[in-house]
Parts: structure tokens; sequence; C-alpha cells
């Protein structure tokens, strides 16, 4: 206790005196001289990443390195300390995290709040660029330490608070120094995140597609901001101006959502740093294409506690391989040619760096990779590689001492200096006693067991286990036994100061009748043999991923399915052209397209595939879909966000798209949700399961957007509502002022006061015709209104969705060239369905509207065809037509018809073939294929049953033996994914 | 494309057009009146009988009389096999009243009008609720079942452990009191979760073994017990509602109804039947998740009322028909399945019930057999069997003509139906909308 407050006052007057600087008035002693020159000698010093030096010495001065090498030169004078054995790494830097930031107030409004909070800023309180982090910034000594134990000298911090958070600063985590040396730069960087404030409750964005718009138009409004056209001031604009030329980072999460980010950074002229990526291996080829540095989370999964079967239920295949393959992330990356950083974030602890670095090389990422991740990349990206990052003349003396090379699991950092300041971990010159020791005492053989450094011990008489305690202090071990006979309550005393050589106890025993005894206790190679086993064994094991498919979870494919030349022999043939239904007819598939149609086709290298007693049809379109997408289908916090597109949140792996190739649907437009009248632009894509979300969507894809009216937008389950609109009236109005305000948008383009906007821009384009626009409605009136409303601007609104009154005004869509997409027989679940009628389709098709059903629901879209047969039950409609329902007819109304939607040559081969007719309660999907590739295949989907039982059973295997081994487990998550209707808020 | 479509004479004409065919259009848009009692017999002729029971009759020649069928043979009409009106039904097929399980029709009218919403009372243990007296007769989604044959339902409430009481009705009633089939048919027992899922919205933590789960099935457990000891005395001072209300079930007398899924928790609710000695009158509704178990329950003799078929595989990496097969597989081992709707938009849905069977049948179950898991299955469970469920003499004449096969979209066509031997109208005011505005575009052309 003594020598603790010794040590204590020792270390706060070498704080005080760093402190002082040169030219500071100081009133506590006489003037002490501090900057001497000190030297570690004879270490294995890694000046950089595999550049390494044999007895070498580090020479420093005043916080730098003033020399580094074999021979130096020491002046007079200098502290030497001989660090012979030991190895020198530059300390590593942290390029992401909140060390030392004050978290900020909580918003404590409540209730809903569409405006923004504060005055003299951006109108989204999301958007704070202009906050520094030097004004959050409050240096804390015990994370510092933290952060030091795990071997950093250098950490970048920022406030984690907002989607543009403002700058952050750079700062050498020197606890005996001050933030006048400390603090390496005031701003370092600039940073994004895909996270809103919690300072503040404005409802915009509420999504993840809100969010990559808000980005974009703060970036344009920016822009516009240099040019000094505006006539009010914004400190938020002037910030992201201001801060343009820092590095630019932005934490985005996962593999989709570093492309997402990417993708932004091109539309608004950055290049990102992105923070994420852990499984980035999963879709490498689109990762590397971004060119971007990543800086990588490695957070990797610890296996689930499987023990209990129930529990395994919960953890999908794809989770367990996240578990299996997630090491491995670090080492593929690298081997693509991907560069990144490495960071803490994500991590419990900063300490836990090591475990999992040691597993990344275990899974095949180098040591040399592994140290360049941590000191010259992040460096690199902070631009401080003048500073830091290695070791050099000139740069910081920012180094870790340790007891070996790093990344072996023994190895010890003994010291972390940061600004030539010297902080112990680990005494380097306190000898390690743990190891197995034997003694002989008479007569009796004693095997002392010491680890933990010196904390634990077992001691064996013969093979007899005795209670035993050890203590230590300094040099001296004292170890307390019981006796060999339980029922002799006595003990014995072992006393021994430590060997230098490290190779014996020696010392006296008391023993419990007062006799004392002299002994040595020698120590044995054991552990070091089996160590050498260990690393053997190591050496030898391949470290095998299993099983990757794409998508990379349950019933994705060993290999990327590929277009093939296929011909259907002898099928009942659903043209929806003039030929109608032929019977015993073919198909020849060749490069992507229908090639022909005929009887008795021949082609050589096809596939046949003999399709007696089966149909085939065109895919399945389902004109209103709300599967796979990501983080919100309703950006709910604006009454118009025409600026946000789901294209920007396409989800490639949701298994709902594979259930709906079952289902023989190949097309979607996955629109926006229905919380306002304005909603946001469509995705249309092509079921392409095991591709790429851009890679899914169409080529030149005609442009929609969604509208909506009634109880939806006018938040009719709300208590009070504030938001405008709140009745059908209003919402008429929301359309007039937003398409006056375009048209007013127009005028200006061209002109000096023209602000790019791309909510804006992109109502224009439906004034202009060039986006087609579908429309959530439900009653006649709105209806209606909607006809007129578009009339009066000049355009044709394209689709009505739901329209579940349709019926009711089926000629006056007709008259304005409205089609409908409805649905089969849904009614009674909210007000404005009262009226609703399963004859809908059949009366809308009479009249000569092009109607469709829809899903809106990804139980309905994987059994659509069931859908389209109610429309022969409702009202009559030929089993032809109806059929149209579900594929001709929504493709017109997508404006694809010319690619997709009927069996014509030329045209794309999305083809189906059914077991019968596809409209009748027992047709299957045995085949569904896109664009001449095959998705899904009834056969196909057996064999991949069982792989995915064998699959899980081989992981939940492996788990339970990691769980024996003692390794550390969790407790399974469900991840389940929010299944999106028109109304779901939340995500 | 005109701003203003209508020039001030033809508007007028047309608000002329308008009153005319509102006034003529009044007297159909009136609601359907319940068809009186049978007062002549009937006799369906040259059909394709569905029995119910896994059988078909070729050829059928089904006799009407006083509500109930009186003979059902195979063969060529003559005056003699026939008795009153003849309904030739040549190529058209009969089936048996479809039977609803688990349903709330009538209890609510519109899902999100909570006015309008009677199914779910307040507090934990509710047996003495009766759904039957809140059942709306004249409800509009009510009179949507009979054009697709759903003529019978189980009305039940929802929430709490225990819900409350259901009933049976058929669908063709002034009121409840007319409608009812069989009052008070059991209670229904919302087993507690075994698995939640810790933490909130937008952070949820780990799925966990339910903390509470042992307590709820405890809680249960104390209020039979407690009933039972209440239930030995013959005449108690002070009369417990709650505890009179569970005097039925636990004689064996109401059906006990346990909604649950999942392995773990099914096999709880068959070891807590078994103790408290109502393996007998169990009936397990959901299910989801017990294809492993199939043996086991059959063993026991528990039949199952299914879980939606329309619905998504639980989990990501399921089968992605294991919703629409799970009815087989549980009848293969020889469950006596039927299959329920309950969930999301789960009223208006009712009337889908027997594509469900049609969907069970397209993932390998003989239609015959699928069509019992509506029909006598379910008639079975609900113990009402003796009237429903199957074309058999003796049985309620309750019974409809459709031009193919019911469990299909597309042919699932009625062209008669009856209940309790009554000729009900198969007219809806959804038919009337039809029937008015295709009136209107009509005379236009």
């Amino acid at each position: 206790m003594h020598m603790k407050k010794i040590l204590f006052s020792l270390f706060a007057i070498a704080a005080i005196t760093a402190t002082a600087q040169e030219y500071f008035p100081n009133n506590d002693d006489i003037s002490a001289v501090s900057n001497a020159t000190r030297v570690i000698a004879n270490a294995t010093i890694v000046t950089s990443p595999g550049k390494q030096l044999e007895n070498a010495s580090i020479v420093i001065k005043d916080g730098k390195i003033v020399d580094i090498g074999k021979k130096v030169t020491i002046p007079s004078g200098a502290l030497i300390e001989d660090a012979s054995g030991a190895y020198i790494y530059p300390s590593f830097v942290e390029a992401y995290g909140d060390f030392s930031m004050k978290s900020p107030d909580r918003s404590s409004r409540g209730g809903q709040q569409y405006d923004e909070g504060r005055e003299g800023y951006y109108w989204n309180d999301h958007i704070r660029p202009e906050q520094n982090a030097i004004d959050f910034y409050s240096y804390d000594s015990k994370a510092a330490e933290k952060m030091m134990e795990a071997g950093y000298g250098v950490v970048q911090t920022h406030l984690h608070d907002g989607i543009a958070r403002g700058t952050g600063m750079l700062i050498a985590l020197n606890n005996n120094g001050s933030d006048n040396t400390r603090i390496l730069k005031d701003k370092s960087g600039h940073f994004y995140s895909f996270d809103r404030s919690r300072q503040t409750n404005q409802s915009y964005p509420t999504s993840l597609m809100g969010t990559l718009a808000l980005l974009r138009q703060a970036h344009f409004d920016a822009d516009w901001y240099a040019g000094g056209k505006a006539i009010t001031r914004d400190r938020s604009l002037e910030a992201l101006n201001a801060n343009k030329n820092l590095v630019q980072i932005i934490e985005a999460g996962d593999k989709k959502n570093v492309l997402r980010a990417d993708k932004l950074g091109d539309r608004i002229g950055k290049q990102f740093v992105i923070v994420g990526g852990k499984d980035a291996y999963e879709m490498m080829d689109d990762i590397v294409a971004t060119n971007a540095q990543l800086i990588l989370p490695v957070d990797f999964e610890d296996a689930y506690d499987v023990t209990n079967p129930y529990l395994e239920d919960f953890v999908n295949l794809g989770t367990m391989r996240d578990w299996k393959q997630g090491p491995a992330n670090p080492m593929m990356l690298h081997k693509s040619g991907v560069k990144f950083a490495i960071t803490t974030h994500g991590l419990k602890t900063a300490g836990d760096i090591h475990v999992k670095i040691e597993k990344a090389i275990e899974y095949g990422l180098t040591k040399e990779q592994a140290l360049a991740a941590l000191t010259t990349i992040p460096a690199a990206m902070l631009n401080a590689s003048a500073m830091i990052g290695t070791l050099e003349k000139g740069k910081q003396a920012n180094f870790i001492v340790t007891s070996g090379e790093l990344f072996e699991k023994d190895t010890k950092i003994y010291e972390n200096w940061v600004q030539g300041s010297k902080h112990v971990i680990k005494d380097r010159n306190v000898i390690d006693a743990d190891g197995t020791y034997t003694a002989q005492l008479m007569g009796e053989t004693y095997s002392i067991t010491i680890s933990g450094n010196s904390k634990s011990i077992s001691v064996k008489q013969d093979s007899i286990k005795l209670g035993s305690k050890i203590s230590r202090d300094g040099d001296w071990i004292t170890i307390t036994t019981s006796q060999k006979d339980a029922t002799d309550d006595s003990f014995t005393r072992w006393m021994a100061r430590l060997d230098a050589d490290n190779s014996a106890l020696t010392g006296k025993v008391y023993l419990p009748d007062g006799e004392q005894q002299a002994f040595t206790a020698v120590k044995s190679d054991a552990a070091a043999d089996k160590e050498e086993e260990d690393e053997n064994e190591d050496k030898d094991a391949v470290v095998d991923l299993g099983k990757m498919t794409y998508p990379n979870i349950a019933f994705g494919s060993e290999s990327k399915p590929v277009e093939e030349t296929v011909l259907y022999k002898n099928a009942t043939v659903w043209t929806n052209e003039e030929q109608g239904i032929v019977e015993n007819t073919d198909v020849l598939v060749k490069n992507g397209k229908i090639e022909k149609i005929g009887i008795g086709l021949r082609a050589s290298g096809a596939r046949v595939i003999d399709a007696t007693g089966m149909h085939l049809t065109s895919g399945i379109i389902d004109e209103h879909s709300h599967i796979a997408i990501d983080q919100g289908v309703n950006e709910a916090g604006h009454n118009s966000t025409a600026e946000v597109t789901i294209e920007d949140v396409v989800d490639h792996e949701d298994i709902n798209i594979y259930r709906d190739l079952a289902g023989g649907v190949t097309t979607s437009q996955l629109l926006h949700g229905s919380a306002n009248p304005i909603g946001g632009r469509s995705a249309i894509i092509k079921l392409k399961w095991g591709y790429a979300p851009d890679e899914m969507i169409y080529d030149n894809s005609p442009k929609f957007i969604k509208f909506a009216l009634g109880e939806n937008v006018k938040q009719s389950r709300y208590q009070n509502g504030i938001r405008f609109p709140q009745t059908r009236m209003g919402v008429e109005q929301v359309f007039e002022d937003y398409f006056t305000r375009a048209q007013e948008y127009e005028k200006t383009r061209g002109t000096d006061n023209f602000r790019y906007d791309e909510e804006m821009e992109v109502i224009s384009e439906i004034l202009k015709g060039e986006r087609y626009v579908s429309c959530h409605s439900y009653v006649q009136s709105e209806i209606n209104m909607m006809m007129e409303v578009a009339e009066r601007y000049g355009f044709v609104l394209n689709t009505f969705t739901h329209i579940l009154e349709g019926y009711k005004l089926a000629d006056k869509m007709k008259e304005h060239g409205a089609g409908g997409s409805t649905f089969s027989d849904w009614w009674a679940y909210k007000y404005e369905v009262n009226d609703a009628i399963p004859y809908n389709g059949a009366i809308m098709h009479s009249q000569g509207v092009v109607t469709a059903f829809n899903s809106d629901d990804a139980e309905m879209s994987r059994r659509l065809n069931q859908e389209a047969a109610k429309a022969v039950k409702y009202g009559g409609v030929s089993e032809e037509d109806a059929w149209k329902f579900v594929t001709l007819n929504p493709a017109k109304l997508l404006h694809i018809d010319d690619r997709t939607g009927s069996i014509k040559e030329g045209k794309d081969a999305d083809l189906v073939l059914w077991n019968t007719n596809p409209l009748d309660v027992t047709a299957k999907a045995q085949i569904t294929m896109i664009d001449g590739i095959v998705f899904f295949d009834i056969e196909k989907d057996k064999e991949m049953r069982i792989a995915v039982k064998n699959e899980r059973q081989q992981l939940a295997n492996e788990m339970i033996k990691a769980k024996n081994k003692g390794l550390k487990t969790q407790t399974p998550k469900q991840s389940t994914k929010t299944l999106y209707e028109c109304n779901t808020l939340h995500w | 494309m005109n701003a203003i479509r209508y020039t001030g004479k033809t508007l007028i004409m047309k608000k002329i057009l308008i009153i005319v065919s509102f006034l003529l259009a009044l007297p159909v848009l009136a609601q359907q009146a319940p068809a009186p009692q049978q007062n002549k017999a009937y006799t369906i002729i040259n059909g394709t009988a569905h029995i119910g029971n896994g059988s078909v009759i070729e050829n059928a020649i089904i006799v009407l009389e006083d509500g109930k069928i009186t003979s059902i043979s195979s063969g060529q009409a003559t005056n003699t096999t026939t008795k009153g009106e003849v309904i030739d039904a040549a190529g058209q097929h009969v089936y048996p009243g479809l039977v609803a399980a688990n349903t709330t029709l009538g209890l609510v009218e519109i899902d999100a009008v909570n006015a309008s919403d009677d199914q779910n009372e307040i507090g934990l243990f509710n047996p003495h609720v009766r759904s039957i007296i809140a059942y709306n007769a004249e409800s509009r989604v009510v009179e949507t079942m009979r054009p697709n044959g759903v003529l019978v339902a189980q009305i039940t409430p929802r929430g709490g452990r225990i819900s409350g009481k259901s009933s049976v009705v058929q669908m063709d009633a002034w009121n409840w009191e007319d409608a009812a089939v069989r009052i008070d048919d059991g209670i229904h027992v919302n087993w507690p979760s075994s698995f939640s899922r810790s933490g909130s919205w937008p952070n949820y933590g780990p799925i966990e073994p339910s903390k509470n789960y042992e307590d709820q099935i405890e809680e249960l457990q104390q209020f039979l017990d407690k009933a039972r000891a209440y239930h030995q005395v013959k005449a108690p001072e002070n009369i417990d509602l709650k505890l009179e209300a569970l005097k039925e079930v636990l004689a064996g007398n109401a059906n006990f109804y346990v909604h649950v899924s999942g392995e773990k928790a099914v096999i709880d609710v068959l070891a807590f039947a078994k103790a408290n000695n109502l393996t007998n009158n169990l009936v397990l509704i959901g299910a989801e998740g017990t294809q492993n178990i199939a043996a086991d329950i059959a063993a026991a003799g528990v039949p199952i009322l299914v879980a939606r078929v329309h619905s998504l595989p639980t989990r990501e990496d399921e089968d992605y028909d294991m919703p629409y097969k799970l009815p087989k597989l549980l009848a293969d081992a020889g469950v006596l399945v039927g299959i329920e709707n309950s969930g999301s938009m789960e009223r208006h849905q009712v009337r889908n019930v027997p594509f469900y069977a049609g969907t069970v049948a397209a993932h390998g179950l003989d239609m015959e057999a699928a069509l019992s898991m509506v029909t006598l299955n379910t008639a079975k469970i609900l113990g009402i069997d003796d009237q429903y469920g199957s074309l058999e003499e003796g049985k309620s004449a309750t019974l409809f003509i459709s031009e193919g096969n019911a469990l299909d979209m597309r042919t699932n066509k009625l062209t008669r139906a009856f209940i309790d031997g009554r000729d009900i109208s198969l007219d809806t005011r959804q038919k009337d909308l039809y029937d008015r505005y295709m009136e209107k575009y009509s005379r236009e052309d």
C-alpha cells in the first residue's frame, strides 16, 4: 500500500514536469531539465511492416525518434535501457472511435417532430458537419490506458452522433503529456454515418434510403451555397464546404451498406474511406470495384450455443456461416487487393483486438499485413504518415516493446511508448515465474505449477493434489500448502526467491512442526514441449471455410447461375400473344432470349427439357411488392419524398426472392410504401437469386414512383396527427403544391438562381411524362381527383395500385389511360376498403382497363397464379386473360412488355415450367428461368433441402465442439427480416 | 384529358341517370334475407358427390327433406327415386358445407375500425367470456362466405391466457340464436411462448427460452386446480363465475383448445393435458413446427387444426413449401387434421379456406382427403359431425353444388347451396355492387 502511494506520487510529479513548457512560469519547485535523450538498445525492431532489424536501438528525444538502427549515435548523458530479447513495433493507430468524447444530450422533445429544432443550421437536424470533436473532447486517461495496453499510440476520435457528424481529431495517448502535446490534429477527418442523431427527434429520415437522399441533397445544397447565392446563412453547409478537403470517413456497416456508401460518394464527388464490410468476402467483386479503402471491424462472431437443439432452430444457416467464414474476411480482402485498416470498433474492449487478429492470421492473413492494417495504412488514411505509423527518424516515438513476435499467443506487451513517454504494461524485468517445477522433500516428490503471472498455483504431492495458495512480492514467492492427509488441518509454508535465470525456485520450507528445510524446485520444459506440438498441429491444419454460395445463405447456388441454351420440348405454351395457348409446342432459349417457338425444333448443344404434359408460361410479374428491401420501405419523414429510391436499398439476400421464384415470379416492382402522398421511386428487378442488387435492377429501367392516397397518407390511425395532410382534401393540395413548385423549379433551370433539388428533379420527370406513377388508392373520390390533377398538369397517371373501387370508375380510368393493379379478393381490413369486391379485376378488365393482380405481401407473391385464378371465379374472366393479369398486363403497366410478359421470339427468356395448368390449384413451378438462366429447379431444390440440413448439422457440431473447447459462445439470435407491407413504418 | 369533362347539359343528364339508377338499385342493395325453413323436398341428381369422408359417389341422387339428407345413392334418377324439386347437377359437384374452424367472423367488421372490434376482452383468464353473444349474424363479411361454400364456422374469441368460449354457427341467420349450431363448444387457451426475443425494436437481442414460461404454465395449472377444488363443492356459498365456466371442459364435455406452435411447446401441452386428464378433449390449434413429432401427437389421439396454409415458412432455412405440406405430414402420421385460418386479415380470408385445402392437395395429399380437412375432420374436431361435415343419410342437409372442384379457385362456382335444408341465397352486397356497376357500364355501351 505504502509503495503504491509513493509510486503514484512519482507518476504525478513526472506528469507535471512533462506538462511544463519552457515558456510557462513554474511555482512548484526550481526548474528541472526533463528532456534527456533515451535509448532502448539491443532489441529486434520492426520499423515498418516487413522491415525487421536485429540487435537494433532506438534513440528518442522530445517525444521523437532521433535515430534508429543497428548503429546509432548516442549522445552523452543519454539514459540507456537494455532491451535484448525484446521486440519493438510501431504503436498501433486507431482510425475510428469515440475516445474521450462527451456524450451529447439526448433530445428531450417527445412526440412527432417534422421541422428542424435549430436555427442557423441546415433544415435537417441530423446533418451536423459543424460539430467539431475538439468541442466535445476531454482527455480520458483511463480509456487511454486501455488503448495503450492493447498497443495503440494514436487514435482518431469524433462524436458518434448524426448522419453528418463533423470533424474528428487525432490524439496521441500520452498520459504523461498534456493537450498541448497530445493533440496531433484538431481536424483530422470528416465523418458521416447512416445513423440518426440522438440530439433531435426530427422525423426525417426514417429509412436508409432517406438517409442516402439526405446526404446527397445536403451536398448539392453545399455546392450551391458555395456559389454565394443563398440569402441566409447556413453554418452546416459552410462546414460541409470547409471540411471538404479532409479525409471523408463514413460508417456504413455490412457489405451492402459499404457498396451504398461508395455509390453515394460517386454521386457527390467523394471517395469515402468506409467503416464496415466485415462480411465483404460475400460480395468481393463488388467491393473491389469500389476502389474504396476500408476501416475494417474484426468483431467476428462467437459460436452460437446450440447445445439446445430448439435454440439451434433460431440460427439460420447464413448466420452459422458468418461464424465459420467471417475470420477469413481480412485475408480474402487482402488477397483481392482491397486496402484496409483494422479497427477495434465493434469490440467489447480494445484488448480483444489481439485475439481477433490472431484468429484472422490463423485464417490466412499475414502478420505483416495485420501490422500494416494497424499502423501504416491507418496513418496514411489520416494523412499522418509523416508523424506516425512507422519507426523512422523524425517521427513520433510511438512504439511498443513486446516479449516476442507480435500476434503470437504468448507474446506480451511490456511497454507502450507514446511521444517518448514510457507506459509500462508489464515490467519486462520482472522474472516470469510461471511454469512447472519439481522438488524433492523428505523423500517425497512435489510438482508445483505456477500460472497466470504468479497468481495461480497447483501443487501435487506424488499424485495427490494438495490445497495451495500463492502470493508474490517482488522476486519473493510464498506458497502455502495443505497436507496429504486430508484430516490433518496444518499447513506447510514455502518461501523462495526467484533466480535471475528463472530456472528454479530456491528457498526454505517451514513445516507444521516448526522445522525448517531448504528446497530447490527445478523448472521443467514440459510447457515448451507442448507449445511446440501445438504449433506443429496448427501449421498442418488448413482452415476449412465450408460451403460458400450465391447468396451466402440457405438455398444459394454454389456457383453463380449462368445462362444456358435450353429446348423445352412438347409443352402446352401460354404465349400471351395472338396464337393463345398452343399445345405440343417447343420453345428454344438461347443467349438469354426466346430464340424460337415451333414444333419439332432441334438445337445442337441445347439442354433438352421434356415438357410433355407440362405448361410453359412467361414469368409472373408482381406489380406491387415489398420484398428484398433493406432498412425501411417507407420514408415517412415528409409528405413528399420523391428524392428517395428503393434502388438504393435492394436486398439481394432476402429468402423471399427464392420463395417467389418457387412460385414462378420473375419480375417484381419493389415499391416505396404508402406513408406519404408523394412516395419514393421504385426498383424494378428481375429475381436473379445469387446476383448483386445492381444486377437485378432492370437495365434502362422504366422510371417509376409511388404515390399514395387515403387513410395511410392522412395518418388516420394516429391519435393526433400534425403532418399535413390529415384529410383527402389536403391530399389533393399536396400534389397541387409540389407540381406547382416543380413547374417553377423548371423555370429556374439554367438561371443563376438554380439550386439542384433531387426531389424537384424527380417530380419534374413526372410532369414531363418521363417517369410513371403507381398510385396507391382505394375509393373512387380520390381516384377521380388524382386523374383530374394529372390532367391539369398534363400527364397520364400510369397505374392505380390497390384500386379496390376501380370498378366504380373503370370507364373514367379507361378514358384517362390509367391501368389498375389490384388485389384479387382482399377487403374489410380498413374503412376505405368497405366497398371492395372480388369482381373488381373482372369489371376493370371488361371496360378495357389494363388490369393486373399484385401481392403487396411476401406470402401472396409466391402464389399469384392462384390469385389470377380467382378472376375466373369472380366475374368469369377467361383463363387466358386471367393469366395475363399476373404476366403480360403488369408488364404493360411497367412498360417492360417489349422485353417480357409473353412468349414471343426475341423477348427475354423469363419462363416458368409448370406441372399443370398454372391456374389450377395443384400447379407447381418446376423450373423458373430469367434471361435464360435457371434460378429455380424443383429437383435441385430437393437436393438443396438435404444439403441445408446436413450443413446445419455439421456446423452445429462444430459450434458445440468450440464450446466444449472452452471458447466463448453467444445465445442464438433470430435474424428474421421485417416483412414489409405498404404501411410498415418500422424496420 | 380535358380539365372539365362534361358540359352542363350532360352533367344534368348524368345526374338524372344516377338518381334513376339509384332508385332502381335500392331493392337490390337491401341485404339478403336468410332463407325460410325447408318446406319441400329437393333431389339433386347426376352430380358427383364428394362425401367429405374421402369417398366420392358418381351420379349421385341426394334427397333433402325436413332439413336432412334422407337418402344418398348412386344411379340414374327416376320418378321413384326423386322427391320434390329436382336439381340436375350434371357435370357439377356436390359437397358438404365447408366448416371453418377458429374464426372471428362476426366479431369484427372492419379491422382498422376499433369500434367494430369485439374479439378481445381484457383480462388474462376469461373462460366465462362467450363469443356467441357478440356474433353478428348480419355481418357483411359473413355473407361473403356462402358463395365459396363455407357454410359453418366456429366463432372464437381472442386474447389472454384463456380467451373464452367459442361456439359453432351456420352462415345464414337472422341473429346469433338462430345461427347457433353448437354453443360453447370449448374454451381456448393461448399457450405461453416458450422462447422469447429480448430487447425491443430496433435493437432486438437474442432469442432465449422465455423466463416466464414455467411460471405462466404454473399459473394456468393453478387456475385449473382451483376450479377443480371449487367444482367439488356441491353448492358453493359464493359463486365464482370464472371457475363455474370451466365445469364442462374439466368434465370432458367441451373441448380444450390450445393455441400453440413449436415442437417444444406442443410436447409441453401434451404433457400438461395428460396430467390434467384433458387429453381426450384436447385440440391443438396452429401447431407449426410439429412435423417431427407427428407420430407422438397421433399416438396421443390429439387432433390438430393446422395453421393457415397460405403462410410463409417460419425460418429462412425451412423448405419453401413447409406450410403447404404440413397438414399432409401430420395426416400421414395418423393425426386427425383440420385447417384453420387465424392471423392477419383473418376474417375476409375465411372464404379462402377451400383453397387452403386445394393447396395441400397440390403438395401431395389426395384431393378428397384434403376436402376432409375442411369438412368432416373439422366437424369431428368441433363435435358437430353428428349433423355436419359429410353427405350422409340422417345428417343435416347442409351442402352446396359447384360447377367444378370447389377446392380450386377457378372452378369453385356455386350454383345452389343449402343450410339445414334451407335453399339459401348466394347473393352478397359484393355481388350487388358488381351487378350495379355492370348495369352502369351496360348503359354506357
